[in-house]
């Protein structure tokens, strides 16, 4: 273990707890920056006892990228959902479940799957089960099942997995 | 609200704009609770005013703000940040409640089992 390590066990927690300090104080002087150090510095050794399974980020432009998608895709389910919502009462009747298979391991990856299917407008996240691999989700606007495994596993998945494993 | 004259009017028209445009969003998420015909589907509405709605708002807070002080004032993330990590979990939580009572009731509004997994 490098000497880095040993006194600051997550440096990536430490410099993301340490700019959530300085954003929410909305300044960059030296007393909030020696403050915010403290305070990052000592939710890094919390973590420490909480013990998480180590993440391994192998490709950081590929997590630029799945950012950008899930800002275009956000944007165009809230479109759609609107659409629904305000639509005649037929085109609510498509919702109902659905299950596909996911060949994404990384429980990392999977936590972000999950938020992102369910912030999204239209798929809601609802079960996973790791011994057969399988998600259940729930979809407002079910036509074709077989365009959403596209969606996920193409869009998101292939991404997700280049970034975790 | 005694500042809102010294915004210039580019800045007020695009903030305005931003601001209706979310709380419009909001709207349609809201009236969404109340038109779509089961828990399930009632589920998706309320993520548009997490997403765009609050998206949108904070955006425009940021630009007046960062106009009206004229440095960037970008502590607005950090609201868009929590937002986006908390509410998924909330939703989760209700839509696995929901299911697991509907089974055990015997409900119709749930699948009894899991859907077969669609293959490409």
């Amino acid at each position: 273990m490098s000497l880095l390590r040993r006194i600051l066990p997550h440096p990536l927690l430490f410099l993301a707890l340490l700019a959530m300090w300085l954003l929410l104080m909305q300044s960059l002087s030296p007393g909030q920056l020696l403050l915010g150090s403290l305070v990052a510095f000592g939710g890094c050794w919390v973590m420490v006892a909480l013990d998480p399974p180590p993440v391994r980020m192998r490709r950081p432009q590929a997590a630029i990228r799945l950012a950008g998608r899930v800002f275009v895709d956000v944007f165009r389910s809230n479109v759609a959902v609107g659409r629904i919502i305000l639509g005649d009462a037929e085109r609510r009747t498509h919702s109902g479940f659905m299950s596909l298979r996911l060949d994404l391991t990384s429980s990392y990856g999977l936590a972000i799957l999950a938020v992102v299917l369910t912030c999204t407008p239209g798929t809601q996240w609802v079960h996973y089960d790791p011994a057969r691999r399988v998600l259940m989700l729930h979809v407002l606007d079910l036509v074709d099942e077989k365009e959403w495994v596209r969606i996920i596993k193409q869009r998101y998945e292939a991404l997700l997995m280049e970034i975790f494993e | 609200m005694s500042a809102a004259p010294d915004l210039p009017l580019w800045a007020a028209l695009l903030v305005s704009a931003l601001v209706i445009a979310g709380a419009l969003v909001t709207l349609i998420g809201s009236i969404g609770l109340w038109r779509l015909p089961d828990f399930y589907s009632r589920l998706h509405a309320p993520s548009l005013g997490a997403t765009l709605g609050t998206g949108a708002i904070l955006i425009g807070s940021m630009i007046c703000f960062s106009v009206l002080q004229s440095r960037p004032l970008i502590h607005e993330v950090l609201i868009g940040l929590f937002v986006t990590l908390t509410t998924p979990v909330t939703l989760m939580l209700l839509a696995r409640a929901s299911l697991y009572r509907d089974r055990v009731e015997g409900n119709r509004a749930a699948p009894e089992h899991d859907p077969e997994p669609t293959e490409l």
